[in-house]
C-alpha cells in the first residue's frame, strides 16, 4: 500500500516583512505551519534577536555575564559583539534603564544610546522600552523620530499606549510590537486597534507574552500555536502579523537557568543548565510558529541558529 | 473512532432476549454507542462481531505498554494533533540507550546516575522510563550478559534492540515482562512475530519508508502481533519531524490503521553533539514522539526534558491548583512569618519549596485566585486587597500567630497600601520578587 502524505495545504500565509536598511532581514512570508516545508514554503524561518542592555543589568547570572564579556554595559560594543562575534540576525536594544522606578535615565539620554547603537551595527534594530506605559509613550516616540528611516521596530505597545506609539510609528516610519498577555482575541483586538488608527498591517507584528520552561511555557507554546493556526487555516488577517516571542528575559528569570552547580547538584551542570534552559524554551516556541526570538545567550543562539538549519526553513 | 447505535445494532443478534438488561437489541447498541453499556453484557454477540466493534471502537492511536507494574511505561492513546484542542494524554517516555560493547562499569555508573536523576515538580514525579539495550558487537554472548547487568540494576522496562536470536537467548538468561523488541523489519519479520507472540511482548517495527511501515504493521497485524510501536527509519531532524506529523495525521485525520500506533524517536543516532540530542529530544516531545532514545540523560539535560514534558502534556482545560489555607513549613509556631501567595500548584510549589529549602519554619497562607498565578491572579482581580484581605480576616491566622505582620509577593507591591488599610491592625511586608530570594529574605528577618 503506497502511503498518502496527508498534507495540508493552505492558500492564507503569514505577512512578509522587511527591517533594517543596511543589511535587512525579511520575517513571514510562510504559508504553512512550523517547518511544515514538506506541504508548503517557508521563504525565511525563524530570527534571532540578541538583547542588548541601555544600562549595566544588576541581577544577571555569572553564566551570561562571562558569556557576553568584555562588552559587558556597554552598549555599541555589546550590539557590535551580537552582530559580529554571536551572529544575532538583529539586536533588541532594551531601554531599561528609563523606568521612572529605576534609573530613570531621561528620554534625552535614552535616544542617545539608540542612535549610537543604530549606527554601529548594520542588522536591523528593535527598540524596547523599560515596560512603563507612560514613559514608553513619551520615550518610543522619540526613538521612532531619531531613527527615522531606519525600518526599526519599536515597542512594546501594549492597550495603554497603543494609540502614542502607534502614531509615532505611522509618523516616522517604523514597525511595531504589540504585547497581549496570552490571549489570541486580545492579540487581534490590538491589531484591529493599531490598523483602526492608521498604521499599515505590514508595519505590525504580534508579541502573545512568553512564560518560561517550567513557568508557564505551555501556555505560551499553545497561543503561538493557536495564532498560527487561526492565521493559516482560518485565513484571520488579523493574526497573519510575525509573531515575537521575547524568550531570554522570562528564561534568565528562572531558578533553574540561574543557580550554580555548587548550590544545586542535583540538577547537573551549572554552566549548561542555563544554555539548555534558554534552548529548549526557545525550541518550544519556535516549533509553535514564532517568527522572532528574543535571546540573550550566545551559546544558546548559536544552537538554535543549528536546530533551524537542521530542520530546513 | 465512535460508531452509531444503527451502526452497532447491524451486528447484533437482533432477538430481543433482554438478558442484556435491557429490552431490545436496538435499544442495547444505542445504548453501547452512548458510551453506558459495554458489550460483554450482550452473551450471545458473536465473535466476529466482537472483533468488528472492538476495532471500529478502538481509539486511533493504540495504547501500549512497555513494562509491567510500577515501572510500567503506557503511550499514545492520542486523540489531537495540538494540545489545545483537548489535551495531549501519555507522556513520552525517555530512554537511556546502553550498547553492548560499553565497559561494564561505566554502564553500572550511568544507570545509577539514570535512577538518580529523579525529581518532583508540581507534585509530580519527574523522572526517565527505559533503558534500550542494543546489541552493538553482534554477539550474542555479549548482548545477554549485557541485558543481565542492566536489568539486574534497574527496575525500568528495558528495549531489546537486537535480532530475534539474540534476544531469544537473552531473554532465556534474565525473564523480562513485557520488553520492547526492536525491530522487525522487512528482513525478519516473522522471527520477531513470532517471538513477540510467544513472548506476549510489545513490538517495535522499523522500515525504510512510510509505504514499507504501513504494509509491515498491516502484516503485523493480521499475524495477531497488535501492539506495535513505529520506527520511520529516518534519522535525521527534518524528515523525523516530517514523519512524525505525517503518522499522526494519518492515524488521527485519516483513521489509517496500519499508522495507530505510538512512534519510537532516536536523537541518539541523529547525532553526536549532546546538546542537539537534547533539542531533537525536545522536539519530539513536542511534536508526537512516544520513545525517545539517548545516549545522553545527565541532570541537566534530563531535569530540562522532564519539565518540557510536564508543560506539554500538562491538561490545559484544567489549571493545577491546591486547597486554600495556612500551611504551616518548618514547623512554624506562634513566632514565625507569615506569607501569602496564590493557589496556583505551580507558584505554590515553587515558593513552598523555597520556604522549606530555607530551614526557617514560616506559614504559607493560600489565597483562592482559581489557580492564577500571582500576576494573572492580580490583573484578573483575584489576587486583590478585599480578596486577600477577607481570607486573612476568616481564617483562624490571628490565633495561630502573635504577631500582626504578613509578607506579600514582590511582583505585586503595588497593593501593598491598600491591603494595610483593608488589614486593620496588620502591618503588610512587600517580600523579594523571586521566590528564589527569599531563603536569604528570610534568613534576613531574623
Ligand atoms: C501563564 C500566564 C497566564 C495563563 C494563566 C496561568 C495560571 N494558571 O495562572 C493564562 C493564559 C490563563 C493567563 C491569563 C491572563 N493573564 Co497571564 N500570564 C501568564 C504568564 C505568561 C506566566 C505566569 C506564570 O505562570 N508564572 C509562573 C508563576 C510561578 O509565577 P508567580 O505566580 O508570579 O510566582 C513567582 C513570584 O511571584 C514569586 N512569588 C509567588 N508567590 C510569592 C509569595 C511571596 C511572599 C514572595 C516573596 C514571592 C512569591 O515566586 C514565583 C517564582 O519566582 C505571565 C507573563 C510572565 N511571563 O510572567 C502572564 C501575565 C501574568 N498575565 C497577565 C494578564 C493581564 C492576564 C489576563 C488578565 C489577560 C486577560 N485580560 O485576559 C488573564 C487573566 C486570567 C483570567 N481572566 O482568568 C499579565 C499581568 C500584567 C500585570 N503586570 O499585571 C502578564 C504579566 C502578561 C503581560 N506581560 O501582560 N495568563
Ligand atoms: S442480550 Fe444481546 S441479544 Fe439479548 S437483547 Fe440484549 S443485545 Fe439483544
Amino acid at each position: 500500500m503506497a502511503f498518502q502524505a496527508p498534507v495540508e495545504t493552505s492558500t492564507a500565509k503569514i505577512r512578509e516583512l522587511t527591517l533594517g536598511t543596511k543589511k535587512t532581514v525579511t520575517v513571514g512570508g510562510q504559508n504553512a505551519l512550523a517547518f511544515h516545508s514538506f506541504e508548503g514554503t517557508l521563504p525565511n524561518g525563524p530570527k534571532i534577536a540578541m538583547e542588548v542592555y541601555d544600562t549595566t543589568p544588576a541581577d544577571w547570572a555569572d553564566e551570561l555575564k562571562r558569556a557576553i564579556g568584555d562588552v559587558w554595559g556597554d552598549p555599541v560594543a555589546w550590539a557590535k559583539k551580537c552582530e559580529g562575534e554571536f551572529g544575532a540576525d538583529l539586536i533588541c536594544l532594551q531601554l531599561a534603564g528609563t523606568d521612572p522606578n529605576g534609573a530613570n535615565r531621561s528620554v534625552a539620554d535614552a535616544v542617545a544610546t539608540v542612535k549610537a547603537v543604530a549606527e554601529a551595527i548594520s542588522v536591523p534594530l528593535m527598540v524596547y522600552g523599560s515596560g512603563n506605559s507612560d514613559k514608553d509613550a513619551e520615550l518610543l516616540k522619540a526613538v521612532a523620530e531619531a531613527t527615522q528611516g531606519k525600518n526599526v521596530i519599536i515597542g512594546l505597545a501594549v492597550e495603554e499606549n497603543y494609540k502614542s506609539i502607534g502614531a509615532a510609528a505611522m509618523g516616522f516610519g517604523a514597525k511595531v510590537s504589540g504585547e497581549t498577555p496570552i490571549d489570541v482575541n486580545m492579540a487581534k483586538q490590538l491589531n484591529i486597534l493599531l490598523t483602526n488608527l492608521g498604521v499599515p498591517l505590514d508595519a505590525l507584528l504580534i508579541d502573545p507574552s512568553t512564560g518560561a520552561l517550567g513557568y508557564g511555557l505551555e501556555y505560551c507554546f499553545s497561543i503561538h500555536e493557536r495564532i498560527k493556526l487561526a492565521a493559516l487555516k482560518q485565513n484571520d488577517a488579523m493574526l497573519q502579523s510575525p509573531t515575537i516571542a521575547n524568550l531570554g528575559k522570562e528564561v534568565w528569570r528562572a531558578k533553574e537557568a540561574k543557580i550554580s552547580q555548587a548550590d544545586a547538584p542535583q540538577w547537573g551542570d551549572g554552566r549548561k543548565r542555563g544554555i539548555i534552559w534558554e534552548t529548549l524554551t526557545a525550541t518550544a516556541v519556535m516549533m509553535a510558529g514564532a517568527d522572532i526570538l528574543i535571546m540573550r545567550h550566545p551559546e544558546a543562539v548559536k544552537l538554535i541558529r543549528k536546530t533551524i538549519a537542521e530542520l530546513g526553513a | 473512532m465512535a460508531l452509531t447505535g444503527m451502526a452497532i445494532f447491524k451486528h447484533m443478534p437482533k432477538t430481543n432476549c433482554g438478558q442484556c438488561g435491557v429490552p431490545t437489541c436496538l435499544a442495547f447498541a444505542m445504548k453501547l454507542a452512548a458510551g453506558g453499556a459495554s458489550l460483554d453484557q450482550c452473551p450471545f454477540v458473536s465473535e466476529a462481531a466482537k472483533e468488528l466493534l472492538a476495532e471500529a471502537s478502538a481509539p486511533p492511536i493504540r495504547g501500549v505498554v512497555i513494562g509491567e507494574g510500577e515501572f510500567a511505561l503506557k503511550i499514545g492513546e492520542e486523540l489531537v494533533m495540538h494540545r489545545h484542542e483537548k489535551t495531549f494524554f501519555n507522556p513520552a517516555g525517555y530512554a537511556l540507550l546502553i550498547e553492548d560493547t560499553e565497559d561494564a562499569a561505566a554502564v553500572a555508573g550511568k544507570l545509577a546516575a539514570l535512577k538518580a536523576a529523579t525529581y518532583e515538580r508540581v507534585a509530580q514525579k519527574l523522572r526517565s522510563n527505559l533503558v534500550a539495550v542494543k546489541n552493538a558487537s553482534g554477539d550474542a554472548a555479549k548482548f545477554t550478559a549485557c541485558v543481565a547487568a542492566v536489568a539486574g540494576a534497574i527496575e525500568y522496562p528495558l528495549v531489546l534492540m537486537a535480532e530475534p536470536a539474540a534476544i531469544e537467548a537473552a531473554l532465556a538468561v534474565t525473564a523480562l515482562k513485557r520488553p520492547l523488541l526492536y525491530a522487525a523489519t522487512k528482513a525478519n519479520l516473522d522471527a520477531m512475530a513470532a517471538l513477540a507472540k510467544k513472548l506476549g511482548a510489545p513490538l517495535a517495527v522499523k522500515a525504510v519508508s512510510l509505504d514499507e511501515l504501513g504494509e509491515l504493521t498491516a502484516k503485523l497485524d493480521g499475524m495477531g502481533v497488535k501492539d506495535l510501536v513505529l520506527d520511520p527509519g529516518s534519522r535525521t531532524l527534518k524528515e523525523t519531524h516530517q514523519n512524525l506529523v505525517y503518522i499522526r495525521r494519518a492515524a488521527l485525520k485519516k483513521k489509517l490503521r496500519p499508522f495507530g500506533y505510538p512512534i519510537i524517536t532516536f536523537p541518539a543516532e541523529e547525532t553526536t553533539d549532546d546538546m542537539m540530542e537534547t533539542i531533537h529530544a525536545a522536539i519530539y516531545t513536542i511534536k508526537y514522539g512516544g520513545i525517545v532514545v539517548l545516549r545522553d540523560l545527565s541532570p541537566e539535560k534530563a531535569y530540562a526534558l522532564y519539565v518540557l514534558r510536564q508543560n506539554i502534556y500538562t491538561d490545559p482545560q484544567r489549571p493545577m491548583q491546591v486547597e486554600q489555607g495556612f500551611y504551616p513549613i518548618n514547623g512554624a509556631d506562634e513566632n514565625s512569618p507569615v506569607l501569602i501567595t496564590t493557589n496556583f500548584s505551580l507558584t505554590y510549589f515553587i515558593v513552598s519549596s523555597e520556604i522549606e529549602g530555607s530551614k526557617v519554619p514560616a506559614w504559607l497562607g493560600i489565597v483562592d485566585t482559581d489557580g492564577l498565578s500571582t500576576l494573572t491572579a492580580w490583573a484578573a482581580g483575584k489576587f486583590v486587597p478585599d480578596r486577600i484581605a477577607a481570607f486573612v480576616t476568616k481564617s483562624d491566622l490571628a490565633s495561630k500567630v502573635k504577631h500582626r505582620t504578613v509578607i506579600i509577593p514582590g511582583y505585586v507591591a503595588q497593593l501593598s497600601g491598600e491591603l494595610e488599610e483593608e488589614l486593620a491592625g496588620w502591618k503588610v511586608v512587600v517580600g523579594p520578587r523571586e521566590a528564589s530570594e527569599l531563603p536569604a529574605f528570610l534568613k534576613a528577618l531574623k
